[in-house]
């Protein structure tokens, strides 16, 4: 069953619209995270769902019932949903116990029943032993999981989280983001998580929204959405990439530098004339001699230009003969190639996806 | 902290820093200007007038008659009243102002700061001519639209004077409200709202919680204020007959002279005044009243829908009382022939001005002493205030921290018991400086010194010491250093602190009252004199011409230094 829908929603600040057209429907028990740059509108479409802002076009359906439309907003306090902010908002003036009941009072629940709750949240974040705490005296980490608690104890119909690990040091970033999916799998809420980190995004969630200049990209799984990007833009954003810009000339495609034959591509049989590809740095095999068998692989000759080595792995700049591109490519630690080195490049067009060309949007 | 100093010329490590004399200089200064005076004020309070044997008797006499006692109960209710006052003027309008869509928030800030830069006694005197009994224009308009035989308000009671102070002291508790609501970010608020709590909630629950504390602390610098105020009480009380500690201790200094008993019976003032001081502070330090906000403090304004009219309505009814009226009734008064004539043609004139300043003996004299005055003790303490944030900012010398202290511990003491210290110390041969633009000169200087101190310090404190270390590392010595790259960095802000203690010290009136001599009367002690002559037109067309002269000053400043230059809040 749909749980939260957005229809068309749309939001504009005088004449910027800062979200156009938003479609998107999360399943009940769903983790979906809205992925974009800063400015693209991810935070405003948060804002939307939680009430806070008023759309100026779409509506927001919870469960069926209109939320949000141009002309009726139910207020925030009403949807029954939780959210944690950026800056989690945990109020100082009251110690983490009272910031943790605060929604179980309104909701005007028993007194041994909210202890019973706010201890067990506490239990399950690892914050129990710091009940009596003022926040002050809390370390951002431990103020992350606070707001976690809050958010979580009043089991909402939905949780939002805006950016809710930007305020973090690396290292606890990673350790929040998994403790976050641990919780999601332990509670089941449904969930819109906003954040500008791809890992975040692929570590936390079911789906991914990517959205760029107030709309949305694409909409799919992490495998999905890192394997077969749709737009220039996710294939660019989510990883790194390289982009090969072709002419289809007969039964073959041109590449600056090289030329390769059609029928290997993806989507061969309905390549258009100008056909691009995305292509993953560490999905082209790299080699000094020539290649010997006629496998589906397009083999292109070129230059070592350039290299860098990460410990993990070794990224090279590849130029490929006659050709004013370079390719990246990435090996294990152990293939070592010298600056000016010829080698053979192999690009798998089955692990490469089409996107549209610079400038066009199919 | 070890800091090599190696210079071309002496490559040994520091054996002697010319520093050192210049904490000298520093320290020696401040105990002249502090700490001498509050010991002989303690000390006179001690001894025997003739013999200057030890002796507990002032304190007997200053605290066993009724009528003293009734001064000092007088004072603290007023301090109360005033208080509860000031806090239903402020928290409301800054709640609007920070949090709210209000309309004309622009005009009720101008409003705010007008209200914060009247003297006191300037709007006490717009009171006795609006709300006089009978001839007060509130009472002439209501006899008016009545028919009644008689005015409802008389200024001359107890609650006309704690109105008055009231009106021009709740800018204390603004402030500290609106820049405490400032720095909440709104996430608190959406944080209740997500969780169920609608907007009365939140703000009952969250808001006013947050910035308790502020509010706490405004409200005991208010009741200080209220306390140590000698202006308004001298031209409302002594005329209603009750005396608050003020003008009880200006009685001690009329013929016999008793200034032993005054020191006594300004002793608890001092102590009254540090323990809230302390407690002030205390607050304001507390654990939980720092908002935590890391990235995301964003704040949004409550929609107030219809109520945002009301809300403009009572700001502007509060500042109509505090600015607008007295404004109108100060301005009509001197440019009359005779104020009672009302509002027509023929009762206009510019004598009043004429009067002042050529034709009365001492009042173009007055106007130029206050001016003088200020400006010198402006820069005095400025220069004080900058060596010592130096010192002590760069942690020079071990000790500097006594510097600061000395430099701060003015704040405490309220200006009338700072004039009694320094009449206790300087009055009496060797120095004899009584009655002296000097002894003026200095008393503001001390006064506002923690002023200068506070905003030199935070000046300093805003450059990063590196600024001055890369000159240094290029060959360059302190003083280079200061005057090229510290001095320009900073010039802004002690400019700034320059007028923050200049626009105070031109209407400086507690301390000023006990040490003036036949030549040395300011603005200030001129007004007073001329209440008790009851011209109200001459008075009026004075206290215009110190009113004239801050709105100049402040507009310059204003725009020299952006909008909120004296609303911001400066201390902790």
């Amino acid at each position: 069953m749909s749980k939260l829908s957005l229809i068309g929603l749309g939001k504009s600040f005088g004449k910027t619209p800062a979200v156009v057209d938003v479609d998107l429907t999360l399943q009940e028990g769903e983790f979906v995270s809205l992925l974009g740059p800063s400015g693209c509108g991810k935070t405003t479409t948060l804002r939307m769902i939680a009430g806070f802002i008023k759309p100026t076009a779409g509506t927001i359906e919870m469960s069926g019932q209109v939320m949000s439309s141009p002309s009726l907003v139910v207020a925030p306090e009403k949807r029954g949903m939780s959210m944690i902010f950026q800056s989690y908002a945990i109020w100082p003036n009251m110690t983490v116990g009272q910031n943790v009941a605060f929604g179980l009072k309104l909701r005007k629940l028993p007194t041994t029943e909210i202890n019973k709750r706010v201890d067990k949240i506490l239990d399950t974040v690892q914050m129990l032993h710091l009940k009596e705490r003022y926040p002050a005296e809390l370390s951002g980490g431990q103020q992350q999981r606070v707001a976690l608690a809050r958010a979580i104890v009043i089991e909402p119909a939905v949780l939002l989280l805006d950016e809710p690990l930007s305020n973090l040091d690396a290292n606890l970033r990673e350790e929040m983001r998994t403790e976050i999916r641990r919780l999601h799998d332990e509670f089941k809420i449904t969930t819109v998580y906003v954040t500008h980190d791809q890992a975040e995004a692929m570590v936390t969630s079911d789906r991914i929204v990517v959205m760029n200049h107030g709309r949305i990209e694409q909409v799919d799984d992490p495998v999905t959405l890192y394997t077969v990007p749709k737009t220039r833009f996710v294939a660019g954003f989510i990883g790194r990439t390289n982009f090969l810009d072709g002419r289809v000339e007969g039964n073959q495609i041109v590449f600056p530098g090289f030329t390769v034959p059609a029928d290997l591509a993806p989507d061969a049989k309905s390549l258009p004339r100008d056909a691009s590809f995305s292509v993953r740095p560490q999905t082209i095999a790299i080699q000094r001699t020539a290649p010997t068998s006629t496998d589906r692989i397009w083999w292109v000759q070129g230059k070592v230009t350039e290299r860098a080595y990460l410990g993990e792995y070794w990224e090279y700049g590849v130029r490929p003969a006659d050709s004013d591109i370079r390719m990246r490519v990435s090996t294990p630690p152990t293939d070592m190639y010298q600056i000016d080195e010829s080698v053979w490049l192999g690009i798998d067009p089955a692990r490469s996806a089409r996107v549209p060309a610079p400038g066009k949007t199919v | 902290m070890s800091q090599s100093v190696t210079r071309t010329g002496s490559l040994r490590a520091r054996s002697f820093d010319p520093l050192i004399l210049l904490w000298i200089a520093l320290a020696l200064i401040l105990i002249f200007l502090v700490v001498n005076p509050l010991f002989r004020l303690v000390q006179s309070s001690l001894e025997e007038v003739d013999t200057g044997a030890f002796t507990l008797m002032n304190y007997v006499t200053a605290f066993s008659r009724p009528r003293y006692l009734t001064a000092m109960w007088n004072s603290i209710r007023l301090g109360a009243m005033v208080t509860v006052l000031c806090l239903i003027f402020a928290v409301p309008m800054a709640w609007a102002i920070s949090r709210t869509d209000m309309p004309g928030k622009g005009l009720i800030r101008v409003l705010v700061l007008g209200a914060f830069i009247t003297p006191p006694y300037l709007g006490a005197i717009g009171w006795i001519l609006l709300a006089g009994p009978n001839s007060g224009w509130l009472n002439r308009v209501f006899i008016s639209l009545t028919g009644a035989s008689e005015g409802i308000f008389d200024i001359y009671t107890f609650n006309g004077l704690a109105f008055v102070i009231a009106i021009y002291s709740f800018p204390f508790i603004f402030i500290f409200t609106a820049a405490a609501l400032d720095v909440v970010s709104s996430e608190m608020e959406d944080a209740a709202n997500v969780l169920g709590a609608g907007t009365l909630r939140t703000t009952w629950l969250i808001t006013l919680p947050m910035v308790l504390p502020a509010i706490m602390a405004g409200a005991i610098v208010t009741f200080l204020e209220a306390i140590a105020l000698f202006g308004t009480p001298a031209l409302i009380a002594i005329p209603a007959r009750f005396n608050v500690v003020t003008t009880q201790l200006l009685q001690f200094f009329s013929t016999p002279i008793r200034s032993e008993v005054a020191a006594a019976y300004a002793v608890p003032l001092l102590l009254i005044t540090v323990v809230l001081f302390g407690l002030q502070r205390w607050m304001v330090r507390r654990r939980g009243f720092v908002a935590l906000t890391g990235k995301g403090g964003e704040r949004r304004i409550t929609e107030l829908g219809p109520w945002r009219w009301a809300m403009f309505g009572y700001s502007l009814f509060v500042m109509s009382l505090a600015v607008i009226l007295p404004y109108i009734v100060l301005a009509q008064a001197a440019l009359s022939k005779a104020w009672g004539r009302g509002f027509t043609w023929a009762n206009i004139t510019l004598k009043n001005f004429e009067y002042i300043l050529f034709e009365h003996e001492t009042a173009a004299q007055s106007v130029v002493n206050s001016f003088t005055y200020a400006a010198a003790a402006a820069m005095i303490a400025i220069v004080l205030g900058l060596a010592i944030a130096y010192i002590v900012s760069r942690k020079l010398l071990p000790y500097a921290g006594v510097l600061s202290f000395l430099a701060m511990a003015p704040f405490v003491i309220p200006g009338i018991v700072l004039a009694i210290a320094f009449y206790s110390a300087y009055a009496p041969p060797p120095f004899a400086l009584y009655g002296t633009a000097t002894i003026l000169i200095l008393a503001f200087a001390t006064r506002f010194l923690p002023i200068g101190f506070a905003n030199a310090d935070a000046a300093i404190r805003s450059i990063n010491p590196e600024m001055e270390e890369a000159v240094r590392i290029l060959g360059g010595g302190r003083l280079l250093a200061i005057r090229k790259v510290m001095a320009p960095l900073m010039k802004r802000s002690l400019i700034g602190a320059w007028l923050l203690i200049f626009i105070p010290a031109t209407r400086e009136l507690s301390s000023a009252m006990f040490l003036y001599g036949p030549n040395t009367r300011t603005m200030s002690v001129m007004l007073m004199d001329m209440s008790e002559e009851g011209n109200f037109e001459h008075l009026a067309a004075l206290g215009f011409l110190l009113l004239a002269a801050t709105l100049v000053i402040v507009g310059l400043a204003t725009a020299l230094l952006g909008r909120d230059f004296m609303l911001r809040r400066e201390r902790q």
